[in-house]
């Protein structure tokens, strides 16, 4: 319990003192926050039009202008960010759930399972995750969920890796050992004692890949697969932006700007943890 | 170290079955009737039946896999449902442009990439290695589009010193290819640095410092070939995320690629297009993982020595 504790308290200490890990969960608080209270910070609901005030520059009224059905951007932004932590986290976890159980069957049982789930997880990685997902999503049609589904599956390969390293690594410690003498199903010996112990890598990879999700679907969504219009997303505001860039830039400028500040600041949060949680890392 | 090379060639065959086994799939999972597709939607039931079993479409899934295998080995994965022409002959005509974007790209990367990184890590925390990695850090954060549009409206828009689309003359190719190179410039910059950083630690570097060797020798003789190993690794990884960005980056730019040839067989629901773009892709980035692979085997001496016969 104590040590655990000590534990605890050094990384807290080692987190606390990275500036940059600190600013970024600060930053990532606020857009959360945003995307929960988006009604209530909005000026105007996200799907308003008034084309009396379309494409207007940005103004004390509308403080990042209008889009070309004259609906407030700052408004869709701030909506907008709820798909985008939506997809971040939901992609995230089904990677993480279906990546990581492969990952510990494969490094638990060994030999057959393990060559038949690491071939499989070779294959998936063999072609490029965005590319995979675009075979995904443009097969599952668009929408919200397969969008999600899509970025998901393309990531599981990659937690797969890493819990079956750090399952391999922790296998044949005298602690499980131990829960197997005492007659611990292999079920339990999973969920209780391998799983808690490389949850580490998998939290930093976990955020680093809430990162890469949110670029992908602003990809995704770019390119015409993924959420449908009126709802607000900042990849398809940019491809409805593109059209006007030569006349009216600021509708270009403030999707990109949100997308960036989000992925930069998950960024240094998965920099953070990484340095926090392993030291040995620390560079 | 043949053996090596033999070895990997072969652990190929499985990956490329596993590829064309789920882009069929996935070609199978597709809405809509490939027959009714071919023949439009004004075409009689009967000719669709008709269609439908000259292509084999009621055979069991296991049969019309293996049908696929044979003839993407003769080059035909399908019709596009759209233009109704050859997917693979598409496909290829377009994947000149692509190739000459990729490598264009990966130039600028790797020739900036490396020296900031090393850069930054013989003067590790100065002024120059803060601003270096600010902006590698920024340069994994954007959305590659973004960068696209934002260099458009500066270059384009606001100077005019660079065309906004066309991929012919040398001018046209700037734009595009320092978009594409931006994100993986800076993942190989970061890497470069802190491998060297790791290199430049060990004892023998300490030992070469200690006989009186001059600082650039130590860089250049002793640290840079074993700093090297990592960085080509995520050199050839960074191929992936090359066919990846250049999928937006050609839409971005109207480059007559690969990347344009997905999106555009997106828009108008070309299922076989889509699915036979992503197999070339999957097969190509194979290809590119297996020579740096190779590459690895020439560098790192330890994976030559494992081989070596006794």
């Amino acid at each position: 319990m104590n040590a655990a504790k000590n534990k605890q308290t050094g990384f807290w200490l080692r987190f606390r003192k990275n500036k940059m890990a600190f600013c970024g969960a600060l930053m990532i608080l606020g857009l959360a926050i945003a995307a929960v209270f988006a009604p209530l910070i909005a000026p105007y609901p996200f799907d308003e039009q008034d084309f009396s005030v379309a494409q207007e520059p940005p103004s004390s009224a509308h403080w990042f202008g209008t889009d070309e059905f004259g609906r407030d951007i700052f408004s869709r932004i701030v909506y907008a960010s709820r798909i985008s932590l939506e997809v971040g986290f939901v992609a995230v976890s089904i990677g993480m759930f279906i990546g990581g159980l492969l990952g510990a069957v494969a490094g638990f049982y060994g030999h057959l399972i393990d060559n038949v789930i690491m071939r499989s997880m070779d294959i998936l990685l063999a072609v490029p995750s965005t590319i995979l997902a675009i075979a995904i999503a443009a097969t599952l049609g668009p929408g919200l969920f397969n969008l999600m589904l899509a970025v998901g599956i393309a990531t599981i390969p990659r937690y797969a890796r890493i819990v079956r390293a750090s399952v391999l690594s922790l296998r044949h410690l005298e602690f499980i050992e131990a829960a197997q003498a005492v007659g611990s199903s292999d079920f339990r010996i999973i969920r209780k004692h391998i799983l808690p112990n490389c949850m580490a890598p998998v939290i930093v990879q976990a955020t680093l890949g809430v990162a890469s999700a949110i670029l992908n679907t602003a990809g995704l969504s770019f390119i015409g697969l993924g959420i449908q219009p009126p709802t607000p997303e900042w990849g398809a505001m940019l491809s409805g932006a593109r059209s006007y860039i030569r006349d009216y830039p600021y509708m270009t400028i403030f999707p990109g700007l949100a997308i960036m500040l989000t992925v930069l600041s998950l960024n240094f949060l998965g920099d953070g943890l990484r340095d926090a949680l392993d030291p040995k890392l620390k560079r | 170290m043949w053996r090596y090379i033999l070895r990997r060639i072969v652990y190929l065959a499985p990956v490329f079955i596993g590829i064309s086994f789920f882009v069929f799939f996935m070609l199978h999972m597709t809405p809509g009737d490939p027959a009714k597709m071919i023949l439009g939607d004004t075409a009689t039931e009967e000719n669709v039946q008709l269609l439908r079993a000259e292509m084999g479409l009621n055979d069991p899934f296991l049969v019309q896999y293996w049908r696929y295998i044979k003839n993407a080995v003769r080059g035909d994965i399908g019709k596009s449902y759209i233009t109704k022409s050859s997917v693979a002959r598409e496909v290829s005509q377009a994947f000149p442009a692509t190739v000459k974007l990729a490598l264009f790209s990966i130039t600028i990367a790797i020739f900036v990439g490396v020296p900031l990184g090393i850069i930054s890590a013989i003067r590790q925390y100065s002024l120059l290695d803060n601003i270096a990695m600010g902006f590698a850090l920024i340069g994994i954060s954007m959305p590659v589009f973004w960068l696209g549009l934002l260099l458009i409206l500066f270059f384009c828009v606001k100077l005019g010193w660079f065309p906004a689309s066309g991929f012919d003359t040398l001018k046209q190719m700037i734009l595009p290819a320092v978009t594409l190179s931006t994100p993986s410039l800076a993942i190989i910059s970061r890497i470069s640095r802190s491998s060297m950083l790791e290199v430049i630690r060990q004892d023998y570097i300490r030992t070469a410092r200690a006989k009186g060797q001059a600082e650039l020798r130590v860089i250049w003789d002793h640290a840079l070939g074993n700093a090297l190993i990592p960085i080509v690794t995520i050199v050839g990884l960074q191929f992936g995320g090359l066919l990846e960005g250049a999928v937006v980056t050609e839409a971005v730019f109207a480059v007559p690629g690969i990347g344009s040839l997905l999106v555009e067989a997106i828009k108008t629901r070309d299922y076989p297009m889509v699915l036979g773009g992503v197999l070339f892709i999957g097969i190509v980035f194979s290809l590119v993982n297996l020579a740096v692979d190779v590459l690895y085997a020439y560098i790192d001496p330890r994976i030559k020595a494992q081989y070596q016969s006794p």
